[in-house]
């Protein structure tokens, strides 16, 4: 089943997706990878404002290639997400709905997913070239001294994606490879 | 003696990243479409027909294959006739990395290990080098992403453990793995040497042209048997369920000491980027 989407997402509308369903997402994300989830958390831990509002926000675990004239941005694929396991349950806690990443999530993050009703959606690692097409502009919003790792503001046109973790308890995962295990 | 300036080095380097960053191999690319006709999972096959479309496009539009350009890795053999002219080889080396990163939009990835401090321009480079017979310099690229770098694991097992311990330690390593390195992966395998050799090992695997087995028919025997143990974890392409784990698992051997039996599993993307050139 496909689900076309738009972010910010709504929580009434992420109940409905299930571990396995496609996703086409459209609209506005934001780029973070592990030095930019290490400055959030520090600016929560401080009691100061985040560079954006989170509330309701996609951040998807990227450090894009600088783009080529002309271009919007260079490619853009998911990185490894495990890394961010450490960050992501506080931030879940603020009001972020949805993460877009590759790879297993730890138990504390799935937790946080099912407790807030969030969502997190694998995209295809390694088909950076591919992804960069979905990609319409790209603006970096905060942390301009990261390079790659600062966070930018992302108008994505239908972003091909799989709900890989969701607020139901459903995780691809587990179930994907139980199924083909020999 | 043969004579050979330095800037032909440097050339050779920028021309080996620029490509192997944006162009895969045909090895690579006719793995995934054979997997991609025989995957059982709906989701491999969909994962890898996208695989072999990125690569398809990023080879026609001279973009990076992936966004994570890697470590520089390089792999160099010198002729010990070979007298190099025109300044400093390994001064000639980092800029070859230095420019071919900058000129391709490719990402500047290096960083100082505890401070995260980006050295902006993805040097150093990875360089091993070699001396060998004759008068020629053999180079070859192989930008290293650390998805995959990540999964990588030294075992330093007891003599005890045997043929049957090495194989469960390398199968082992790809099981923990799961989805993180970017399945399908290729499986790089150093066994014997001392520690440092055996990645070393594992990772010179990783040039050999994908899914060529070993000269040696005992290695090729067990790079089978693995291969298929491998792809029956049913982790599949990135890590969502399917029969296409590994694209290939591939193994170097050395002696090593009787106190020991190291083995180094290095694990590599589907994005198994290695270019070679001779000078």
């Amino acid at each position: 089943m496909t689900h076309e989407i738009t972010a910010p997402l709504d929580r009434e509308q992420i109940a409905k997706l299930h571990a396995g369903d496609s996703v086409l997402l459209t609209g506005t994300i934001y780029t973070g990878r592990d030095a930019a989830h290490k400055r959030l958390c520090a600016l929560v831990e401080q009691g100061k404002e985040l560079p954006f509002d989170i509330r309701n926000q996609v951040i998807y675990y990227a450090g894009p290639c600088p783009a080529k004239p002309g271009d919007a941005i260079g490619s853009c694929g998911p990185t490894t997400s495990y890394r961010m396991d450490a960050y992501a349950p506080m931030l879940c806690d603020l009001g972020l709905i949805g993460m877009i990443g590759k790879g297993q999530r730890s138990e504390p993050v799935c937790d946080a997913i099912r407790r807030n009703g969030g969502v997190y959606f694998a995209a295809t690692g390694g088909a950076g070239a591919l992804i960069a097409t979905s990609v319409k502009s790209a603006k970096v919003i905060a942390f301009e001294d990261l390079g790659t790792e600062a966070i930018r503001e992302l108008k994505v046109e239908k972003l091909p994606l799989i709900v890989a973790i969701d607020c139901h308890g459903g995780n691809l995962y587990e179930e994907g490879p139980a199924k083909y295990r020999r | 003696m043969r004579e050979i300036n330095v800037q032909e080095v440097e050339k050779t380097v920028y021309d080996l990243f620029q490509s192997a960053c944006c162009e895969i191999g045909e090895d690579v690319l006719h793995l995934l479409r054979e997997r991609q006709k025989t995957e059982e999972s709906p989701f491999g096959r969909e994962v890898l027909r996208q695989l072999i479309e990125n690569d398809e496009l990023a080879a026609a539009r001279h973009m990076p294959i992936c966004q994570d350009t890697g470590m520089a890795v390089i792999f160099m053999e010198v002729g010990q006739d070979v007298h190099f002219t025109g300044g400093d080889v390994n001064a000639a080396i980092e800029e070859g990395v230095r420019r071919a990163y900058r000129d391709g939009c490719f990402r500047a990835s290096v960083l100082s290990p505890l401070e995260r401090v980006n050295t902006k321009d993805n040097t150093p480079a990875i360089v091993h080098m070699r001396i060998v017979p004759g008068d020629k310099v053999t180079l070859t690229a192989a930008p290293k992403g650390f998805g995959s770098e990540n999964m990588s694991k030294l075992w330093m097992l007891t003599p005890s453990q045997g043929v049957e311990g090495v194989k469960n330690a390398i199968v082992e390593t790809v099981r923990l793995a799961g989805g993180n390195p970017c399945p399908p992966v290729v499986v790089g395998v150093g066994i014997g040497g001392t520690a440092e050799v055996a990645m070393l090992m594992a990772k010179h695997s990783l040039t050999r042209e994908c899914g060529t087995p070993s000269d040696d028919p005992m290695l090729a025997e067990m790079e089978r048997e693995l291969l298929e143990r491998i792809n029956s974890l049913g982790i599949g392409p990135q890590g969502l369920g399917g029969r296409t784990t590994a694209l290939a698992v591939h193994i170097e051997q050395m002696p090593t000491h009787i106190a020991g039996l190291p083995v180094a599993v290095n694990m590599q993307c589907h994005a198994a980027r290695h270019k070679t050139a001779t000078i």
